[in-house]
């Protein structure tokens, strides 16, 4: 909300000296938010000029330029050079002198042009910023100003204010107007408080009597929730204006302040109001209107076309203002184009009415419609503003159009009563935790306009017809709070129950990250949005969840992967030259499963508990999401030094990354050869959590690779880091273990090259029995010697017995034992 | 190195018999020659040569007491004496040589492995965490020290636990203003969360009363990226429901957060404000006692007293249980302690994070 300066202090008073900051701050102590401050581009001294003579002088450019001599008030007049042609002797103009500064910013200086000296400059409309007239000099005899010569212009022309702007809640929509506003300027700071809406001027035209009903008929037969669609419906007449009037500059100038652009004056006029007082105002050509109006739900297939030109078709939901021509205007949001006021139109029809909230967000929505009315009746209008805002519009079409008030209007109201609430005795301080006293509590509420009574057991508050949303005890509390003070609210730690500290799962979780961390890996955050290729490149055929507004329409799928998210950061990354790379992330992706429907078709009310069953089925309504960690190798693992040579990442970095993972978290991977349809063929490995894969690692393919500008070799990772937690088991299992002697031994064993050497592995360790302390394979050799299709494992062996010194003798009898199972299981021999 | 026998080495002379070749002359030239040959060994291998020709076997000294063997009884003693202390000398004479060379060599050894120490790179690399995450960590550890625990949920949910039970009516301008991801169909009424809130009514309809809970994590909304804005960003947020707790409760428990963060100096100030879920609302602004720039206020986030309307959702008494709940973005408060630009937070340049290492 942008509130002009000068505005606000006509509807409260501001001292002289406080700045559009000073006013601020004291709206931000009663809950209006600051924001921007539009200061006025425009600077003095610019003041009024008569033009005494002037001399046509044509230029070789077949330019005519008139030398001008303007009295601007100083005894002696000045010599301006000025180009336009639509002025004559003795007109009084505006005239910028040199240090004055326009907006653009243009300074102006005295400068020599076309062989004169301009000592000025005789400002435009369009210069002044008052307005988009092409016509050339602003003659203050069109704007019916008449002044001396030397009177400061930008009073007079409503130039030179500042506005500043403010956040208004969604719960305070009175706070949309200067009214509202003012108010709480003086609820803040004691000011006097002026109500644009009760001065004496508007009571007599609100109490001019009807004497000519406007037929109006309010015909709702498909209320919302129970609330009929229009609760007022004012209407007021005014003939006979000229609408060839201008709308002055001092109003054009608020507008433009507020943010609105003069369109013209009777439209002006509507806005003015709609902003002084929070009501919005339609006006209609009375001479379009066919017979009287009817406020009615739409029927099905009707149509209206409104005054931005769009053919709409219309929703039974719609608020519609009818005549017997059909809908002339979508209620509080938009009027027709058939009714609209043009420059021919001389009588008006002045609506001012009250509109459901929900039935107004719903067809603003519907239609994608927002509009400062639309705005404003979404938030809540004062019920009982509109009969002052029918008048003031009427007032000011009388005052600036030369019109003239009608006796024909209408008034229709069904506006509820405002909101009574028991506000018990203590509640404020019980919740607030403050020390308000009575008379303070009493007079905050006072301050808004309530009606207090004291009643048994505290008081019987009657909020103000401008505010709907105080319905309830707690709303009246932060009144009390926001008017007396959120600085009394003393401060008081809250001592919670002994807690268990962090669960297991997030202990977990965060080691995990450290020791990836710590491994040299950097954590990164990436967007989980994908695109189509993005998600089937990783997950083919798999469903995805598709967002409805996606921000990159390109990307509008959730990840099953962190991987192609991490490959793009590894990417963005390498084309910012950092080369050797090893990142990781931690993050959550969405699992919906093929052909299960998500989602709950209708929403409990948030307003009481819905049942046991109603929340297992809400909770059961989403798709599976877990918690991944992944990463990403690029360039180097170890880097190039001086004695050092580089160690390319590869896929024993991506297994490392996946092993390191598991031991944070206590758990032990199984490696399988595996395969992904992202990945190597032959460089692939699943990772089992006992029978269970709960990840992969692997090489990216090369030819995604060369798709995504990455290296042929990119080593990657992804762990289910919630299934691999919670399938490991909380305790860890630790066995005694000797202090005897070991003995150590080497076994080469000679299998096919089919055979993976990990299930070699997995058999000498098997049949080498309890007494195999541990066991690492140590090399793999093809070549001469072999037999072309196999290969000799060489596994380093140390034996030890808990209870003895074991004898060379007995390590052998226990490795030939492990020989023996590999040599049936895969007929490994011994190397010679 | 001079030799002089002890006085208890002196023996008579006169009484050694012709027939022995050990005779004080005899033993007084090996040990000179051994002596010599010793400390003239420049390195090892020379040392070990003078070994082998004074020291042992067949080496005059070895010679001279082999000759014992043959010396009369009544003389063996003193002639024995005289051997073994001059073979005694020499053995000692070879020790400190030996170890004076090994001394020597290891010194010049040492000299030769010596390496610029400012050429060597690393083998292992810094690893970073992410500094929204380790900030999260950090405030979650605060309010676990004050007993709360830290709860989580789904990133995707149903817009109930987003928006109904938050007491945004489905018709209320707030809950428009929320830029809210929605997911396909339209109609599945699932979104992405667009603040931590949702949590806060997980935890009170999976909890037993009292509830101190903070929720850290992702939130969504459909602003683009720029300086200031992110589509995905993060909330810390905080509930508590008790009996009797007030909004000085809510202001104590937030002064506690800020002078753990930001030191003993920092203070809380509340400011009327509106959320649906909270009512009275208010913005706290956070006294930053060692602000770059001069200590100031500084806009932190939201906070109020729960909606009676959520609690009823949650099947809470509002008459028995109240509270309050908070929350602040993240990213902000990582901008408090280092400005930068929001979008160095998610591009994901390696330089960003391992700024930070594992410290924020």
């Amino acid at each position: 909300m942008r509130v002009p300066v000068s505005w606000l202090r006509e509807v409260v008073e501001i001292p002289a000296e406080a700045t559009p900051e000073d006013i601020q701050a004291a709206l931000v102590r009663v809950g209006l938010e600051e924001e921007a401050v539009h200061r006025s581009e425009i600077e003095g001294p610019i003041v009024v000029g008569r033009v005494v003579s002037f001399v046509d002088e044509p230029q070789s450019n077949g330019k005519t330029i008139r030398w001008c001599q303007v009295d601007v008030g100083e005894g002696e007049p000045r010599g301006i050079v000025c180009g336009a042609q639509n002025f004559f002797e003795g007109d009084l103009v505006v005239v910028t002198l040199p240090g004055a500064v326009l907006p653009g910013p243009f300074p102006i200086s005295a400068r020599k042009t076309y062989g004169h000296v301009s000592d000025g400059m005789i400002a435009s409309v369009r210069e002044l910023g008052i307005g988009d007239d092409h016509d050339g000099i602003l003659r203050l005899s069109t704007l019916g100003i008449d002044a001396e010569p030397g009177t400061d212009a930008l009073p007079l022309l409503g130039l030179g204010d500042s506005a500043f702007e403010i956040n208004v809640t969604p719960d305070r929509g009175y706070a949309l107007s200067m009214r509202g506003v003012g108010r709480e300027y003086s609820n803040s700071t004691g000011a006097r408080f002026d109500d644009p809406a009760e001065r004496a001027a508007l009571r007599e035209l609100i109490d001019a009597p009807i004497a000519q009903e406007f037929p109006v008929r309010v015909d709702d037969r498909a209320p919302i929730r129970g609330n009929t669609g229009c609760s007022v419906f004012v209407t007021r007449v005014v003939r006979g204006i000229d609408p060839t009037r201008p709308t002055p500059s001092w109003m054009v100038a608020r507008l433009a302040l507020a943010g609105v652009r003069s369109l013209s004056l009777p439209i002006d006029i509507t806005n003015y109001v709609m902003f002084e007082l929070g009501q919005p105002i339609h006006g209609y050509d009375l001479a379009k209107l066919t017979g009287g109006i009817t406020v009615r739900r739409a029927q099905p297939g009707e149509r209206l076309t409104t005054l931005d030109g769009a053919d709409r078709a219309l929703h039974p939901e719609d608020m519609l203002i009818t005549d017997d021509s059909g809908p002339i205007g979508l209620a509080g949001v938009m009027g027709g184009a058939t009714t609209e006021m043009t420059g021919s139109t001389t009588d008006v029809l002045i609506e001012a009415a009250n509109f459901d909230p929900v039935s107004i967000a719903r067809t603003a929505r519907r239609h994608k419609l927002p509009s400062e009315a639309s705005k404003r009746f979404e938030r809540g209008v004062d019920p009982e503003v509109a009969d002052a805002a029918a008048a003031r519009v009427a007032q000011l079409l009388v005052e600036l159009a030369g019109g003239t008030l009608d006796v024909l209007g209408s008034r229709f109201s069904e506006a509820k009563p405002a909101h009574s609430t028991l506000l018990r005795a203590g509640f404020v301080n019980d919740l607030t935790g403050a020390d308000y006293t009575d008379a303070e509590t009493r007079a905050a509420l006072e301050a808004i306009g309530a009606t207090v009574r004291e009643v048994d057991g505290g008081l019987e508050v009657t909020a103000p017809s401008w505010r709907p949303d105080l319905d309830d005890e707690p709303t009246l509390a932060e009144e009390v709070a926001r008017i007396v003070g959120y600085d009394r609210i003393p401060s008081t730690l809250p001592v919670a129950p002994p807690g268990r500290g962090l669960t297991r799962q997030q202990r977990l979780r965060r080691a995990a990250a450290q020791m990836l961390a710590a491994n040299g890996l950097a954590e990164v955050q990436v967007y989980p949005f994908l695109s189509k290729a993005a998600h089937e490149r990783f997950s083919g055929d798999a469903p995805a969840v598709r967002l409805a507004n996606p921000l990159d329409g390109e990307a509008p799928l959730l990840r099953r992967s962190l991987l192609p998210g991490l490959l793009d950061t590894a990417h963005r990354n390498r084309s910012r030259g950092l080369i050797d790379l090893a990142l990781f992330e931690v993050g959550t992706v969405f699992l919906p499963e093929q052909g299960v429907r998500y989602g709950s078709e209708a929403l409990p009310s948030g307003t009481s508990y819905p049942g046991d069953a109603t929340i297992a089925a809400l909770e059961s309504s989403i798709p599976p999401q877990a918690r991944h960690i992944a990463a990403v190798f690029t360039g180097d693992r170890v880097l190039r030094h001086p004695a050092q040579p580089a160690v390319a990442a590869s896929l024993v970095d991506a297994l490392d990354a996946a092993r390191q993972v598991a031991a944070a978290v206590g758990a032990t991977l199984r490696v399988e050869q595996g395969n992904h349809l992202a990945l190597h063929p032959g460089r692939t490995a699943e990772l089992y959590l006992g029978d269970t894969v709960v990840g992969l690692a692997g090489e990216l393919l090369p030819a995604i690779a060369d798709e995504l500008d990455l290296p042929r070799v990119v080593p990657v990772m992804e762990l289910d880091l919630d299934a691999l937690i919670a399938g490991t088991a909380p305790e860890v299992t630790v066995t005694p273990f000797s202090s005897y002697p070991a003995a150590t031994q080497d076994l080469s064993l000679v299998v096919d090259r089919s055979v993976p050497a990990g299930d070699v592995l997995a058999a000498v360790v098997e049949g080498a029995g309890d007494l195999l302390e541990h066991a690492d394979l140590v090399d793999d050799y093809r070549g001469a010697g072999m037999a072309d299709d196999q290969k000799s494992l060489t596994f380093a062996l140390r034996f030890r017995a808990p209870d003895r010194t074991l004898t060379a003798a007995e390590a052998t009898e226990a490795k030939l034992a492990g020989v023996a199972v590999a040599a049936e299981r895969f007929g490994a021999t011994l190397r010679e | 190195m001079a030799f002089a026998p002890s006085s208890s080495a002196q023996v008579d002379s006169t009484a050694v018999s012709d027939a022995t070749p050990i005779t004080e002359s005899a033993v007084a030239d090996a040990v000179a020659a051994a002596t010599i040959a010793i400390s003239d060994a420049a390195d090892s291998t020379a040392l070990k040569a003078a070994r082998a020709a004074h020291v042992a076997e067949g080496s005059p000294l070895a010679r001279l007491n082999g000759a014992l063997r043959d010396v009369p009884a009544d003389q063996r003693p003193a002639l024995g004496k005289l051997v073994g202390q001059a073979r005694g000398r020499v053995n000692q004479l070879f020790l400190a040589r030996e170890a004076e060379l090994s001394a020597a060599e290891e010194t010049a050894r040492l000299a030769a492995e010596a390496v610029d120490v400012t050429a060597l790179g690393g083998r292992w690399s810094a690893g970073a965490r992410h500094p929204l995450n380790l900030l999260m960590d950090e405030m979650s550890d605060i309010f676990v020290g004050m007993g709360w625990e830290v709860a989580e949920g789904p990133e995707l949910e149903n817009e109930w636990f987003n928006f109904d039970a938050l007491n945004f009516d489905e018709d209320h301008p707030a809950r428009a203003m929320q830029d809210t991801f929605f997911v396909e169909p339209a109609d599945s009424h699932l979104v992405l969360r667009t603040h931590t809130s949702p949590v806060q009514i997980r935890s009170l309809l999976d909890r037993p009363l009292p509830v101190y809970v903070v929720a850290p994590g992702r939130t969504f909304r459909t602003d683009e990226l720029d300086a200031t804005h992110t589509p995905v960003f993060h909330q810390i947020e905080g509930i508590a429901i008790d009996k009797g707790l007030t909004m000085a409760h809510l202001r104590g428990t937030l002064e506690h957060l800020a002078r753990a963060m930001f030191g003993d100096e920092a203070k809380i100030r509340l400011r009327p404000n509106y959320f649906p879920f909270t009512e009275p609302s208010a913005e706290m602004d956070v006294w930053q006692p060692n602000a770059k720039g001069g200590p100031r206020w500084i806009e932190w986030g939201g906070c109020g007293m729960v909606n009676r309307n959520v609690l009823r959702a949650c099947g809470i008494d509002p008459e028995e249980y109240q509270g309050f709940a908070f929350g602040m973005g993240i990213e902000r408060t990582l901008l408090f302690r280092n400005e930068g630009d929001m979008r160095d937070m998610i591009e994901g340049d390696v330089r960003f994070s391992k700024q930070y290492g594992m410290v924020v």
